[in-house]
């Protein structure tokens, strides 16, 4: 699985409050409505400067907090097929895994934004066209990849009928 | 070698070996939904299209996050949630009922039971000794769907708390102190398991306080051993027989070892805009305070209540003073106990149990440039409902002491 698209980064700690603020909580069931504030309190206007395709880059904890789904659904709903991060808070790793969000842990120090991206899933290699540089990553799991290949858990629970990892 | 409380409970739902690091699928006892990831949940499961449910013996449905609902789409939300709950015979919990983990730890979580919930506060249950960890609304939907789930069996970090606390000190300030020193995420897709002379005098409220935040040092679980006090607890609620002690073997694997000397300890408090943002409360002292929040899932307990009142009480407040009990059952004893009367004479606004002014939903929004002190478990920026505003974090006793003066307080100066 290969992948381009260019960096929208942001800090450390990024949490499912900032991605999705709880005062649009009225608007969990009306998902298009509530994707038009996507990581509003981080940066305003966000959802107008992306295009489909483009990835999120982040620091260390992304997507701490609150284990509301909604976060990973309305990145996804965006067009943004991969977040890459230093690291990942679990509920949220799992959720995008689930979504059939690529999360994807690796360094991300030397990304800027506006960098075009490539991303080998399967070979773990990230490579920047702007500098040319390439980093490698752990590709997650098998079983991770497994969920994520089938389409997400509901895909996956509907193709096995069971947990099958 | 010996196992640890994680090892053992999640060994006893599984057929698969259990050791860190692998993924096992495990049987669970429990599982739980909120009126903010309930109705995601609830399309989720009819995407499975599951002709028959083998749900876990106990499945509870809270409205507990906009209750009652302030909006049109909220009471859809509701309606939505009563509906399935009547359908599938699964508990509902209405509006004023209470705070879904306090509700969960008043009537359904026992020791060595895997519980799973749809609100990453779900860790809240490890006080009884289970494994109780938060989880997305797809991943309860397949767990009440087909019965079980599947985890990355999680290495543990043994956190030893020694020592006496201090008057004025309190299980909130430990927590505190752990994330402070740990960071936000410190036991990331680990487990916190918790031991040591100070656990045995720590009541179940003030274990409860600790689990609830093991999720914002990035942990799956927050666990504790289940022993006397336990017992206690499940007594009173006519569920002794639902009790079984648990605790690590003395040989038990760790990842790490944590020591806290809780008898130096003193009081902690966050600063915004994150939970690991950790000092002394003296450090703060004099920083002005628009609104206290006193309450929620991490502090809404009676023992929460009963000493904001007794910091409180004949006195007023100099704040916006908001009390949040996590319960009808903690609001009807703290009405009994005179607390509620010493509270609202102090100044207090009493709002019914349920979630909303921590998660910036209703009731206690802040305005622009505003701060609060709240005995929640989160200041993020933006948590209560405003970007623009600022959050702090303390125990029970710093927000009551801090209400007095209208200003970060430490609250020994009232002891």
């Amino acid at each position: 699985m290969k992948l381009s698209g260019f960096a929208h980064k942001f800090g450390d700690n990024i949490s499912t409050d900032l991605i999705i603020s709880g005062r649009y909580f009225h608007l969990r069931s009306n998902l298009p409505e509530l994707a038009k504030h996507l990581m509003e309190d981080a940066c305003p206007d966000f959802i107008n400067r992306i295009k489909p395709g483009d990835f999120i880059i982040a620091g260390k904890n992304f997507g701490c907090g609150s284990s509301r789904e909604h976060a990973p659904t309305i990145i996804k709903m965006a067009g943004i097929p991969v977040v890459i991060a230093k690291s990942f808070a679990r509920i949220f790793y799992r959720n995008s895994i689930n979504l059939g969000l690529l999360p994807i842990e690796v360094d991300t120090d030397e990304l800027q934004e506006g960098n075009n991206l490539e991303i080998d899933l399967l070979n773990g290699r990230l490579k920047n066209n702007e500098s040319g540089k390439e980093i490698k990553f752990l590709p997650p799991s098998p079983e991770m990849l497994k969920i994520l290949s089938d389409g997400g858990l509901i895909a996956h629970i509907k193709k096995y009928r069971r947990i099958e990892i | 070698m010996g196992k640890t409380i994680t090892e053992k409970i999640i060994s006893d739902h599984t057929q698969a070996k259990v050791k860190a690091g692998s993924f096992v699928v495990v049987s669970v006892d429990s599982a739980l939904l909120q009126d903010g990831t309930g109705p995601l949940c609830v399309r989720k499961l009819s995407e499975l299209d599951l002709q028959v449910l083998q749900s876990p013996k106990k499945c509870a449905i809270f409205l507990d996050h906009a209750s009652p609902s302030p909006k049109m789409e909220l009471s859809n939300d509701h309606k939505l949630l009563r509906d399935f709950a009547r359908d599938k015979g699964f508990y509902l919990s209405n509006i004023g009922e209470g705070i879904c983990h306090q509700r969960m730890a008043e009537s359904f979580i026992a020791p060595g039971e895997i519980v799973v919930g749809a609100d990453s506060h779900t860790c809240t249950g490890g006080a009884l000794g289970a494994f109780a960890t938060g989880m997305g609304s797809t991943d309860i939907a397949v767990a009440i769907g087909l019965g079980y789930t599947w985890l990355k069996v999680p290495p543990v970090i043994k956190v030893e708390l020694k020592g006496r606390l201090s008057v004025g000190v309190y299980s909130k300030d430990i927590i505190l102190h752990l994330i402070g020193k740990i960071g936000a995420d410190g036991a990331g897709y680990k487990c916190l398991e918790f031991s040591g002379e100070t656990i045995s005098c720590l009541s179940m409220e003030d274990r409860l306080c600790i689990s609830n935040m093991a999720v914002e040092a990035g942990a799956k679980a927050g666990i504790m051993p289940s022993d006397d006090i336990t017992l206690e607890f499940l007594k009173k609620q006519g569920r002794e027989n639902e009790w079984k002690g648990l605790s690590a073997d003395i040989n038990a694997g760790y990842e790490s070892e944590i020591e806290i000397d809780c008898s130096s300890l003193i009081p902690q408090i966050a600063s915004p805009h994150s939970v690991d943002n950790i000092s002394e409360v003296k450090e703060k002292e004099g920083t002005k305070i628009d609104q206290i929040l006193i309450g929620t899932c991490t502090n809404g307990r009676l023992s929460d209540l009963r000493v904001a009142a007794e910091i409180l009480k004949g006195k007023k407040a100099k704040t916006r003073l908001l009390i949040l009990p996590a319960s009808a059952f903690v609001y009807l004893e703290a009405i009994k106990e005179g607390i509620i009367e010493a509270l609202l004479s102090a100044g207090a606004v009493i709002l019914p149990p349920g979630c909303g002014p921590c998660v910036g939903i209703h009731q206690g929004i802040l305005g622009d440039g505003e701060i609060c002190l709240s005995t929640a478990n989160r200041n993020f920026k933006g948590r209560m409902g405003n970007p623009n505003a600022e959050i702090y974090l303390s125990s029970p006793a710093t927000a009551a002491a801090s209400a007095l003066t209208g200003t970060i307080t430490d609250p020994r100066r009232f002891f």
